[in-house]
């Protein structure tokens, strides 16, 4: 079976690193890549809507030099004709080099895995995985701060369903030095099995709150979430928990001056826009970010594939 | 309480008292046609109290079944009166099709002919999660 990658810890702190390392030679020397995947094609398979992923994988491909086929919409697929995930994978790899799926139910993506012949890429499975944010995240995290160890990482806003807070967790909690606020309503706090298999399993200091007030000024990174009406089955919950955060130039005032503010993206309205100017807004750096990592992950999973 | 004994079939001793009826559940044999007996709260020296299973037919079983419910319960194979198998399973690290994920959000949820399967996860807690969607198990 080829190597895919559909959970964040399927990569090794070792492999990250060497990722990281790729994709800052891509920033550095963009033109020593620019033909490394001539002839090759990737699939995305995107079974729900999505901009910056999709096209942050597609943008990725040709800067490398690759095609790219797929569709961006279930109902525009075979899957509106009943087909099975797994048959889906079973036919377009006999298109494709390369698939990236998204798929709003979780776990598809690993079914995919399991029946394609080529490498599969996790482009975000429901409220479950995103290890390609992860990436990215990982890469902003580096650029900005120099190393990973030693950070106070505080995760606002949905904390139940944000999958790239799951990941990002999981990732991060490979560091050395890690310590984790997380700052979310009550209803949306960060699972407990993510506290007991991650946190608590690996002895990482922790502290939940609601306030973001408080806890601003000791983080070296605050990861802002949106409250994804996706993921609720009530209408009415989402409406009463949607504006529990917003974050204003006045809220930042006791923040550190070099807090680095992230958010996954696409926000609604829990970053406000005259924080786009300040120096520690780097969440558009990260969809930058996001395309290098993609571009590094694939060319280290079609040389794994041996398509290289 | 007299049960008869079995010529050709299975007993499954040794279950924890309680247990009889998820493991009868989790084995469909309300499906079957032969005898079947659940035999609740009987006094075991070993155990204090103990449910045992007997089906009157050698049928293939789910061992992994078995071993999730119990997994320190005794499989006893008899063919011709004679016992000639005897085992515990003890607790599979696999389990595919013996319980299902609840989680709406998975892929079984829509892909009805995907196997239900369930990575056993923690050993000491008996956790077990589902390989797609890493949602818990849950009785």
């Amino acid at each position: 079976m080829v190597r895919s990658v559909i959970n964040i810890l399927d990569l090794s702190v070792e492999e990250i690193q060497d990722l990281i390392q790729t994709a800052c030679d891509i920033i550095d020397h963009p033109r020593d890549y620019d033909q490394l995947c001539r002839g090759k094609k990737l699939a995305t398979l995107f079974y729900e809507p999505s901009t910056r992923t999709r096209l942050s994988f597609e943008a990725a491909m040709y800067e490398l030099g690759g095609n790219v086929l797929g569709f961006s919409s279930g109902q525009n697929s075979s899957a509106s004709k009943g087909e099975s995930v797994a048959d889906t994978a079973r036919t377009v790899s006999c298109y494709a080099d390369i698939i990236a799926m998204r798929h709003p139910k979780e776990g598809a993506p690993y079914v995919a895995s399991l029946h394609s012949t080529v490498p599969v890429i996790n482009a975000g499975d429901g409220g479950h995985n995103h290890p390609t944010q992860t990436l990215a995240d990982l890469l902003t995290i580096y650029r900005e701060k120099g190393s990973f160890n030693n950070l106070t990482v505080g995760f606002c806003g949905d904390l139940k369903f944000g999958r790239t807070v799951h990941s990002l967790i999981a990732a991060l909690s490979r560091q050395a030095g890690l310590r984790v606020v997380l700052i979310s309503p009550v209803e949306l706090k960060l699972p407990s099995y993510v506290k007991k298999d991650i946190l608590k399993a690996q002895n990482i200091p922790y502290e939940q709150t609601t306030d973001l007030q408080a806890a601003l000024p000791e983080l070296d990174i605050l990861y802002m979430t949106r409250v994804q009406r996706e993921r609720f089955f009530n209408e009415e919950d989402y409406l009463r928990l949607k504006d529990s955060y917003i974050l204003t130039p006045g809220k930042l005032k006791n923040a550190r001056p070099d807090l680095c503010i992230m958010h996954p993206l696409p926000r609604v309205n829990e970053i406000s826009v005259a924080i786009d100017s300040d120096p520690r807004a780097c969440y558009f750096k990260q969809v930058l970010n996001g395309k290098y990592m993609r571009m590094a992950l694939i060319l280290k999973l079609l040389r794994e594939a041996g398509t290289l | 309480m007299n049960i008869d004994a079995i010529f050709n079939g299975i007993v499954i001793d040794h279950i924890t008292a309680g247990r009889g009826m998820r493991l009868y559940d989790l084995l469909g044999l309300d499906k079957l046609d032969c005898s079947v007996a659940i035999i609740k709260n009987v006094v075991s020296s070993k155990m204090g109290r103990k449910d045992i299973i007997k089906i009157d037919a050698d049928i293939p079983i789910n061992f992994d079944a078995i071993g999730y419910v119990d997994p320190d319960a005794t499989i006893n194979i008899i063919r011709n009166g004679v016992l000639v198998e005897k085992k515990t399973v003890g607790l599979p690290e696999t389990l595919t099709n013996v319980i299902y994920c609840k989680n709406p959000r998975c892929i079984t949820s829509v892909e009805q002919e995907l196997d239900h399967v369930f990575k056993l996860t923690d050993r000491k807690n008996k956790i077990y999660r589902c390989i797609y969607c890493e949602t818990k198990a849950t009785a």
